[in-house]
């Protein structure tokens, strides 16, 4: 049975008094334990959306309008606040993008830690400290000891994010939800950071959704991929597969785009438009505005998920234009 | 956020934050060990002389070394008073400060941080409150107060009822900045983050932003010490404050002022010096405090 169950999310935000926008629209995903999915999408995909709703955090005014989310047989979506924060933190953690942002800039890496703990576990703040530094030191953090009294101010960006690393690990959580966490780091800690989680999701059995722009490090880390397009999943599939031979033409279009994929001398290729607002999406399938395959059909109505794929005009393998 | 050691830098660097301090300080050290320095006890009628009423300070004519500012009408040591009453001043401008600071903050922080409803509610809450004047309620206050009580019962009470009058009044300011201030904090990714490890609302509003959002209640809290001290001394004057055998710096001007005509000046005169150094030290500090705090008016050297 799949861990993490996602059925149907659909994320609603109030547009004057009676009306709603979806920036979700029905999206479903699996996640086996120990396995690592990778999210990737355009800026204003529903990506992040998607990882706060799953820990049912969406800020107000914003709902979850309809679907399930199953955590472990239990639905998230129905469950207390109070029961719903034994889970954040503790069996589903996240990571966030910019380690310069999420930590507390007032309070000391320990007291942010031993917090988290104590939030979750009965344990005196000596034994929350010793785990605290044992989880610094998995991370490969220098003299973990002395870190814990030090201001989030006082560590370099990828130290920062080690640190946010081992506040998710903390807890031992089954999932671990990881928006961006490269994105706003240097090139090279980039590479180490994600070896790093990839390394502890492997040894711990960990099952990782990786949220991220990049399609380099989703090949690399992930086993299934799922694309995101205006709220919707428009290819899912086992990450290698869609990689190789992506199906959707918007998978197709973000492989394309990857500057390796050009010829040198050649112009970028990129796709041309931008994605919709969520305000104003377009007829039938909201990607057809931008699609070289798109026809009459596509104008209308919008493709179901079939089959990990949601066009009416599927690429075949050979025909995925040249690379 | 500044530093602690940048702080203190800073101040340095600035006379008149450094003349404001050591005023200040001279102030509260003066009040806090009035008891063991000042030469005589004004609140034990042991100590206190009739004949001895309506001196003028030492050096004058027909002056006693005794009692180097003066004595009032009854005989007090002009000197000694202020020494108590800068002490009772203190604690009332200090004592109102921290009722509109739990207050304020509280419900500035409720108010910031839920939003909606609550938010509305409350905002309203303090425009009501900042639309009556503070000494209009305070005076109605405590004109029915000293009404209905005793003397001796208002006597007892009134620095109670001072501090608990003045603090209630001025909440709106503090409510409103912390609002101000949660408002600009809580959609800042920390605070997700906070959300994220399954800690509580409480403990994301109080131990997350909150210490964030106190830069502008320091600012705040220095000014409103002078404003909560400047409101008490308009009472006192008033004959609403504190009574004339518990004088804070209001009463022994008020006191004083009956005989200002008659020659007797020196009463009213030196607790009101000290009163103006008081409130012009608060203020310079605070005023110094909000520059320091601002970003925007901060110098390149930190």
């Amino acid at each position: 049975m799949a861990l993490l169950e996602v059925t149907d999310l659909h994320v609603a935000f109030p547009r004057g008094k009676h009306h709603e926008v979806e920036a979700l629209r029905g999206v479903s995903l699996s996640l086996k334990k120990g396995e690592r999915l990778g999210i990737v999408g355009e800026s204003g995909a529903g990506k992040s959306m998607l990882a706060f709703a799953i820990l049912n955090l969406i800020a107000e005014p914003g709902r979850v309008s309809q679907g399930a989310i199953r955590f472990d047989g239990q639905n998230l979506l129905e469950m207390s606040e109070h029961d719903i924060r034994g889970i954040r933190g503790n069996r589903i953690s996240m990571i966030f993008q910019d380690p310069m942002v999420t930590l507390n800039p007032v309070l000391t890496i320990g007291t942010q830690m031993v917090e988290t703990l104590k939030a979750h576990r009965k344990i005196s703040t000596h034994e929350a400290r010793r785990l605290s530094i044992e989880k610094l030191k998995l991370v490969a953090i220098p003299s973990a000891e002395s870190r814990l009294d030090a201001y989030p101010h006082e560590l370099s960006g990828g130290l920062r994010q080690r640190v946010v690393i081992a506040i998710a690990l903390l807890t031992d959580p089954e999932i671990i939800i990881a928006d961006e966490p490269t994105t706003a780091l240097d090139v090279t800690i980039q590479a180490e950071i994600m070896a790093l989680i990839l390394q502890l999701c492997r040894d711990r059995d960990m099952a990782l959704i990786l949220i991220t722009h990049d399609l380099g490090v989703v090949a690399e880390v992930t086993e299934r991929l799922m694309i995101m397009y205006a709220g919707l999943c428009v290819e899912e599939g086992p990450t290698q597969r869609i990689i190789n031979a992506p199906t959707h033409p918007y998978s197709n279009g973000l492989l394309k785009a990857l500057p390796q994929n050009s010829e040198r001398g050649q112009d970028l290729y990129q796709i041309p438009g931008s994605m919709p607002p969520i305000t104003a999406l377009p007829s039938g399938c909201a990607y057809h505005p931008r699609c070289e395959f798109a026809t009459e059909r596509c104008h209308v109505s919008a493709p179901d998920l079939v089959n990990g794929i949601a066009c009416f005009h599927p690429l075949k393998a050979d025909a995925k234009a040249p690379a | 956020m500044i530093t602690w050691s940048a702080l203190l830098k800073r101040f340095i660097s600035d006379p008149v934050a450094i003349i404001a301090g050591f005023v200040l300080l001279l102030l509260i050290l003066m009040a806090a060990f009035a008891p063991l320095i000042a030469p005589q006890n004004p609140y034990d009628l042991m100590q206190i002389d009739v004949m001895d009423s309506d001196m003028p300070p030492s050096w004058k004519p027909g002056g006693d070394p005794r009692f180097w500012l003066g004595t009032d009408s009854q005989g007090r040591g002009v000197l000694s008073t202020i020494m108590y009453g800068t002490g009772i001043s203190l604690l009332i401008g200090i004592g109102a400060v921290i009722v509109q600071g739990v207050l304020g903050i509280t419900l500035g922080l409720i108010a910031g941080y839920k939003g909606g409803w609550i938010d509305s509610f409350l905002m309203r809450l303090a425009d009501i409150q900042m639309s009556l004047s503070t000494l209009m309620i305070a005076i109605i206050v405590l004109a029915l107060f000293q009404a209905a009580f005793d003397p001796s019962v208002y006597a007892e009470y009134a620095i109670f009822m001072l501090i608990f009058i003045i603090g209630i009044a001025e909440w709106p300011k503090f409510a409103r900045t912390v609002r101000a201030s949660v408002l600009g904090e809580k959609n800042k990714e920390y605070v997700d983050a906070a959300r994220v490890i399954g800690l509580p609302a409480r403990k994301v509003m109080w131990g997350h932003i909150l210490p964030n959002a106190m830069t502008p209640v320091l600012v705040i809290s220095t000014i409103q010490v002078a404003e909560a001290i400047m409101t008490e001394a308009a009472l006192s004057f008033l004959g609403l404050g504190m009574p004339v055998n518990k004088p804070s710096l209001g009463s022994l001007i008020r006191s004083g002022f009956e005989y200002i005509f008659s020659g007797s000046w020196w009463i009213t005169f030196y607790p009101a010096l000290v009163l103006i150094a008081l409130i012009l030290a608060l203020n310079l500090l605070g005023d110094w405090l909000r520059d320091v705090m601002n970003p925007k008016l901060r110098r390149g050297d930190e």
